[in-house]
């Protein structure tokens, strides 16, 4: 299956990575080699069996709600980009 | 000293003959000496490996040695190390120095092991070459000889290099796909991915949750198996770590093997191996029978589809897990951003190199509107066919013997240009982490001159078991100890 | 043309744990920015989720205080989108299989009618952190203290046809979920948030018409004002034979103005999967039992309870089983007293009216306490005290002046005399110095008028005794003396 240039801009967009028309190029090829790939997954007859998220068949254990964490800002905010105020720092936030 | 194994070093400083320091210091002089050829190594820390192989000497004066105290190793570079630089081999974590420790690298601490660095790996362990490294591919120590640059194979490739240039006897490794079984087999050494949820995954920097599995890098059977004894066990932090006891997997090497029932996977045996790498695992089968293994053709009708499967489901669990990398709070910020979106999208591009790229958008896609259940759903369910193929051979027989890979180390650059080839390269080592079974890669042979590895399935929770058919199989062969010239 | 309001409520419930759903940090309110903000929180590189049990616990007394269906096995997604208030990149949520299926709630209308509301589900997610919008020379500020607490997702169905539904809807879910002590209720700090949908129909028309969404508001006000302003708004459209777009809007509660948040809704692919660093949750019949062990007695129940316990109206009986807090003090002084209906009167009254003026939210932080209250309806009712000398004994206890009923009214001289023999003198003495009004009552025949000449002797004697006098003591030895 082939995929269209608009689909990898507009993946792109969804995964915020930043894309020239030359990559979109090369993706459309590449990106097209894998979903050929990919495509013989519909040739398996499926229609009765349960998809799987996980290769074991475990049950999710539950943590006691109990405080364990200590406050470590000094130590996080030392390798953050950009901080100040104990707050993150990032390009305005326009809702 | 650079020649013995875990076992035999472990021995060595119990003897009192040299000291961890010496040791330690010993390994750094040959890494700094020989790495050079290889770039098997991201960071050396050499001071921290020194205190730490002080620190070893007095844990063992005062006598709470263990088998792992003072002996030198590496970890993989995709393990948060508290106070190392911990890269995932990408520019988005260059400078990347976590407060906190992997569980794994704790309990290699605890043991008292000395970590001279972290190796060099493909880019969030997405490779099967070790090209896609931000800092530099690896050249596979076997054929250099021959002047032709070969790679050590991914993603654990500069772990295997460096355990195969004797510039650490053992290593961390992670398989998501194949990632410790390919490079330990184009490398000559021997590795186990182990059951999913046997290893702790926190502080393992996620590549695909549900696949990813820390594992072992070793010349021997038996360093895996010491090296399994410390990386094994429960972690209440990782949600889908097993709570299951841990046997001491040394205990159970020296097991016969006879009566051993092998099957021996029709679809593994195809084509696509060359008959030269066919029989290289042929003799090694036959090794077995001789010591009185059983051996029988199996199938995995399923098998085919593996790699199909997996190009969805890892893709899709990555394009969600290397979210978090945004430039916000930790790692690498593109400069001058004009606005939030121009932040994320250049601070990403930016980062993170062209394999992974393609990875994170093929994700992306198989899970976006209208695509999710002609990929994401169908990968998952043709996932529990092959799981449910593994089940079915099992009921017949102990393990499974296999080729790795269906073509020994290849040259640098040959399928850098197509991701697909590449992708090839698993092709006999991804059905295994979608099962999440134990597999190991056991050195079997040379053709032209490299290494060819034969792997070990077992099913889950039998570590133990396929170290035993390894360690027996190393008695009667010589393959595991052959150094590249 | 007639037109009917079709209203579905999103509701968003924090959690009143110690700790955040996926991690051992806690959710105390109010700390330093990012200093409850550990790595599992920050979404470092290699940490993994583990769920928290009392989430799972309260989400289950939701759920079976709301007669809802428990899931027994419920799962977590991930909802992918970029955010700097959210660190991993996605939300963990649930979507396939939340903890909480289909279940119901019934309120209370004007018209004194019951009327159910479905709810659809309830799901477990993380919260989000905050953005800080204020300047930091172009750039905004990100906290992620919040990031992580665990919220409860309410999702309605469609059943409410007006803004005084949702309304009462929200404040009923309010009442409930401050009575199970599952969420602290405090909407100031945004403990409850609420996303409304709403749509136009033809009057009796049975499809619905387009909805458009109105997110993130954080009182009952906005909320009343939001929908008011968005019928509005989409009746202007649909009578000028417009089309409503469906999208998300935001409304302005200062300014009384909404606007549609996003216009690249295309862009919005959430992407959902099922999230692989956690397994699936398993609820079983043990940890159901003890969840229903654990319930309270709930609102509607507490209701039919006091009314039949302690005669209480339907009225009042609502207002005080609707805060449980509230509730307790009733009973509690109540029981103490022997007076329900004067404690209820207080409640409803003087001490409502003072909870709102000081924007008190929870009657267990006020100085006063129902032993206390207790105290002072016992002296109105043993005559100690006159009303308006009970008015002067709450204000001192109200501020935190002093904490003794007894002790105020002997400091501020409170006490009414209501020794007859000192009463009939200052009446005697009263009477003696207005002969003319005197007269003027005896020659009188209208009852009513005669009632109101008593008034004009009340003065003078509340005079003689320093207000001390009780008035009604007084007012029977008048009414006997001047008929003498």
């Amino acid at each position: 299956m082939s995929i269209s240039r608009e689909d990898i801009e507009k993946v792109a967009v969804l995964a915020r990575i930043k894309v020239d028309d030359e990559q979109v190029s090369a993706l459309e090829k590449d990106l097209g080699n894998i979903l050929d790939l990919v495509d013989q997954l519909g040739a398996a007859d499926t229609d009765s069996v349960a998809p799987m998220a996980h290769p074991l068949d475990a049950v999710q254990r539950l943590r006691a709600d109990e405080v364990t964490e200590t406050d470590q800002r000094a130590g996080f905010q030392a390798i953050a980009p950009a901080t100040e105020k104990g707050l993150y720092l990032v390009p305005k936030v326009i809702e | 000293m650079h020649n013995k194994s875990v076992a035999e070093l472990s021995r060595e400083l119990e003897s009192g003959k040299i000291s961890s320091v010496e040791l330690t210091q010993q390994f750094l002089d040959r890494l700094k000496q020989e790495d050079g050829k290889y770039n098997s190594f991201i960071t050396v820390c050499e001071d921290q490996a020194l205190a730490d192989a002080k620190a070893a000497d007095d844990m063992r004066a005062a006598g709470r040695a263990t088998p792992w105290t003072g002996v030198p190793f590496a970890h993989k570079d995709i393990f948060c190390t508290n106070g190392t630089r911990t890269t995932c081999g990408s520019k988005m974590l260059e400078n990347f120095v976590p407060p906190y420790d992997a569980t794994v690298a704790e309990k290699f601490k605890a043991a008292g092991a000395v970590c001279l660095g972290k190796t060099n790996m493909d880019e969030f362990a997405m490779g099967s070459s070790n090209e896609s490294s931000h800092f530099g591919a690896v050249t596979n120590p076997w054929g250099l000889s021959s002047g032709q640059k070969r790679v050590p194979g991914g993603s654990s490739g500069g772990s295997a290099a460096a355990v195969a240039a004797r510039l650490v006897p053992a290593a961390t490794g992670t398989d998501t796909g194949g990632s410790i079984r390919q490079p330990a087999a184009l490398c000559g050494i021997s590795g186990l991915k182990p059951t999913y949820g046997r290893v702790s995954r926190y502080g393992m920097i996620a590549f695909a949750s549900s696949l990813d599995q820390g594992g072992t890098m070793a010349r021997t059977a038996e360093d895996n198996a010491l090296m399994l004894n410390v990386m094994a066990g429960f972690d209440p932090r990782d949600s889908t770590s097993i709570d299951r006891e841990v046997p001491d997997y040394t205990a159970t090497l020296d097991q016969s093997l006879k009566g051993m029932k092998i099957g021996l996977p029709r679809e593994y045996f195809s084509d696509q191996l060359s008959p030269a790498m066919a029989e290289q695992v042929r003799n090694a089968i036959s090794e077995y029978e001789k010591q009185g293994a059983i051996v029988q053709e199996v199938s995995l009708p399923n098998a085919k589809l593996a790699i199909a499967a997996y190009y969805v489901i890892a893709p899709a669990e990555a394009s969600a897990n290397l979210s978090r990398f945004d430039g916000v709070r930790y790692g690498y910020r593109c400069e001058d951003p004009k606005d939030l979106m121009d932040m994320y999208t250049r601070t990403r591009a930016e980062g993170f190199g062209n394999e992974v790229k393609r990875r994170i958008l093929v994700g992306t896609y198989a899970l976006s509107h209208g695509y999710y259940d002609a990929y994401y759903l169908q990968a998952q369910k043709v996932r529990r066919l092959i799981q449910q193929d593994f089940i079915n051979a099992f009921k017949d027989v102990d393990v499974l013997m296999s080729p790795v890979t269906p073509s020994p180390a290849f040259a640098q650059g040959e399928k850098t240009t197509d991701p697909v080839a590449m992708y090839l390269e698993d092709v006999f080592t991804i059905a295994i982490n979608l099962a999440g079974l134990p597999a190991m890669s056991v050195p079997a042979g040379f053709v032209d001159g490299l290494p060819v590895g034969l792997q070990i399935i077992g099913d889950h929770f039998s570590e133990a078991r396929l170290l035993n058919a390894a360690h027996q199989f190393q008695q009667a062969t010589d393959w595991h100890l052959r150094e590249p010239k | 043309m007639q037109w009917d309001i079709v209203i579905g409520l999103e509701i968003h419930v924090q959690l009143a744990t110690r700790t955040k759903i996926f991690s051992g940090s806690s959710t105390a309110y109010g700390a330093e920015p990012n200093t409850q903000a550990n790595a599992v929180d920050l979404a470092m590189p290699g940490t993994l989720p583990v769920p928290n049990e009392n989430a799972f616990r309260y989400a289950v007394m939701f759920g079976l205080a709301t007669n809802a269906e428990i899931g027994r096995r419920s799962m977590f997604e991930r909802k992918n989108y970029f955010y700097p208030d959210l660190p991993k990149g996605y939300q963990t949520t649930q979507l396939a299989q939340p903890i909480v299926g289909p279940g119901h709630m019934d309120i209370d209308l004007p018209s004194g009618d019951t009327k159910r509301v479905r709810i659809h589900h309830a799901h477990l997610e993380e919260d989000a952190g905050k953005s800080l919008h204020e300047d930091f020379h172009g750039m905004s500020g990100i906290d992620l203290n919040r990031a992580g607490t665990p919220l409860i997702e309410v999702v309605t169905e469609p059943d409410m046809n007006s803004a005084e539904e949702a309304v009462a809807f929200a404040k009923k879910l309010h009442s409930l979920v401050t009575s199970l002590g599952i969420c602290d209720g405090d909407m100031s700090q945004g403990s409850m948030r609420f996303d409304v949908n709403i749509s136009l129909k033809p009057k009796g028309s049975d499809e619905l018409g387009t909805r458009t969404e109105t997110k993130n508001l954080n009182s009952f006000r906005f909320m009343e004002q939001a929908i008011h302003h968005e019928v509005e708004r989409q009746l202007d459209i649909l009578e000028d034979g417009g089309r409503i777009v469906q999208e998300t809007r935001l409304y302005n509660g200062d300014r009384d103005e909404s606007r549609s948040m996003r216009t690249k809704e295309e862009a919005n692919d959430y992407r959902y999967f099922p999230c692989p660093d956690l397994l699936p949750v398993e609820i079983d019949d043990s940890f159901i039992e003890e969840a229903r062990n654990s319930l309270p007695e709930l609102p509607d129940e507490r209701k039919a309870r006091l009314m039949e316990e302690y005669d209480l109206n339907s009225a009042d009986a609502s207002t005080i089983s609707s805060d449980s807090n509230m509730a307790n003090f009733f009973e509690e002084a109540s029981r103490r007293c022997g007076e329900p209906k004067l404690v209820a009167n207080w409640l409803n009254g003087e001490i409502a009216s003072r909870m709102n003026q000081e924007n008190i939210r929870n009657i267990a932080l006020a100085f006063i306490g129902p032993d206390v209250i207790a105290s002072l309806i016992t002296r109105i009712k043993d005559s100690t005290i006159s009303s308006a000398g009970a008015k002067k004994v709450f204000d001192a206890l109200w501020t935190g002046e002093n904490d003794s009923v007894d002790a105020i009214i002997e400091d501020k001289g409170l006490k009414q005399v209501s020794d007859t023999g000192a009463l009939e003198t200052m009446v005697d003495e009263v009477l003696a110095s207005m002969p003319e009004q005197v007269e003027q009552y005896q020659n009188e025949d209208n009852p009513k008028k005669r009632k109101k000449m008593l008034g004009g002797f009340m003065g003078p004697l509340m005079k003689a005794s320093k207000g001390q006098g009780n008035p009604k003591l007084f007012n029977e030895i008048l009414v006997r003396k001047l008929g003498e």
